[in-house]
């Protein structure tokens, strides 16, 4: 079946000639340029139209989609970055305002126990100055009893003394003359 | 001894003439061919589920149009990205079959002078219509370097013009070159194992051989690899100077 091929020129297909180096040999070009030709542009034809469009397509749409994904993830960490912000400028107002609701309980605190205490303090002080009315009204009370006292005593002790009943006026005049004296 | 050159031999399978041209279907058809469809078949394979989270297939897949990629990419720029099929079949192209060739008895299709020729003949003539269809007559700026001093000029010129002519035939014969001389080294060494073997009391040597057949076949896959590679990156950079030819 397998006929060797000769040069072209001697159109014997089965005629060894052991001169010509084979790899050299004209006579086998025809055959080899046709088939080269047929197969070579089957093959370019076939990977153009069919075999390297779909790994081109393949690798392009994974670099696509490895794209897409950091795209993605790139998006994603923005996203979080500006909740992060979000969350700390909420943490921050609401420090904010809890600072400012303490403050504001505080004063009024302070104002409501101020005021108290100044109300109690103007209670004592008029209980004080009561107080010292009543002293002073109870000491001039006293005082003015002294001479009734002292002119019954004075009466007491002259009649004893004299033996006879003195008046109580003359024991008046006698106690306003010596105190005039 | 084995004649090592015997793998290289093209043998019709199919017989086939047109119009006086012999087109027959051959050993090295079969293997280019075979390149095509375990390519194909690879990729359809690889790519069904289409999966976000490749499968291991799929990552190959996805790493070889990636490794092409980026050999445009680095040389050209992203305008080189319109040149990428074609890139991508050549570079395929030469490692599937290069890599076919390596199993034992298999055809090596870049071990023929005429394949490695076409292909960078391809090259060459793409450079040259690229070149001219983007840039005019701005294309010829390639062979006149800026900076050069005038008397110098034409020698420079002379010299860019013969380099970039002599590229086809560089870039075809370095690939043809390294496939058929790897081949060729591995069968002479299998063959000293076979001869040394039937050789009596010398068997015991046969080791030797051996050996180094086992490490040259692990250098002859990297080297398969890396032919494809420098024969898709020096297309690269041949399509840069046709988009860019201001040095």
């Amino acid at each position: 079946m397998a006929a060797k091929v000769n040069t072209g020129t001697t159109g014997h297909s089965d005629v060894n000639n052991a001169k010509v180096f084979s790899p050299l040999d004209t006579g086998t070009f025809v055959p080899q340029l046709v088939w080269l030709a047929l197969t070579f542009g089957l093959l370019y034809v076939l990977l153009k139209r069919f075999a390297l469009p779909r790994v081109g397509e393949v690798i392009e749409e994974r670099r696509e989609r490895i794209q897409r994904d950091l795209d993605k993830a790139e998006k994603l960490k923005v996203e979080t970055e500006q909740a992060l912000a979000h969350y700390e400028q909420a943490l921050a107002e609401a420090r904010a305002k809890a600072n400012a609701i303490a403050n504001d309980v505080r004063a009024k605190l302070a104002a409501e126990v101020d005021k108290e205490r100044a109300a109690v303090e103007a209670e004592i002080a008029r209980k004080l100055a009561d107080a010292e009315a009543r002293i002073a009204q109870s000491k001039s009370k006293a005082m003015a009893s002294v001479a009734d006292i002292a002119a019954d005593t004075a009466g007491a002790v002259v009649s004893r003394l004299l033996g006879k009943e003195v008046t109580k006026d003359e024991v008046q005049r006698a106690l306003v003359q010596r105190a005039a004296e | 001894m084995p004649d090592p050159i015997h793998q290289f031999d093209i043998h019709r399978i199919v017989p086939l003439n047109i119009g006086g041209w012999d087109v027959s279907f051959t050993n090295a058809s079969l293997y280019m061919l075979l390149a095509v469809v375990l390519t194909i078949g690879f990729f359809t394979v690889a790519t069904r589920a289409r999966a976000l989270v490749p499968s291991r297939l799929q990552s190959v897949a996805e790493i070889s149009y990636e490794f092409v990629a980026d050999m445009l990419r680095s040389s050209i720029g992203k305008e080189g990205m319109k040149y990428f099929p074609f890139v991508f079949s050549l570079f395929i192209f030469i490692f599937a079959t290069n890599m076919l060739g390596m199993i034992p008895g298999a055809f090596t299709v870049a071990s023929h002078i005429i394949v490695t020729a076409t292909l960078a003949g391809l090259v060459f003539l793409s450079v040259l219509v690229i070149g001219f269809a983007k840039n005019g007559l701005h294309f010829l700026k390639l062979f006149v370097p800026s900076g050069v001093p005038v008397f110098v000029l034409p020698l420079v010129t002379l010299i860019e013009v013969i380099s970039f002519l002599s590229r086809p035939v560089s870039h075809s014969v370095r690939l043809f070159a390294n496939m058929l001389a790897g081949h060729i080294t591995l069968k002479v060494f299998g063959g000293f194992v076979v001869m040394l073997l039937g050789s009596g009391s010398f068997a015991a040597l046969a080791p030797i051989p051996l050996a180094a057949t086992i490490a040259l076949t692990a250098l002859e896959f990297l080297v398969s690899f890396l032919q494809a590679y420098v024969f898709t990156m020096l297309t690269c950079m041949y399509l840069n100077d046709a988009l860019h030819p201001g040095h």
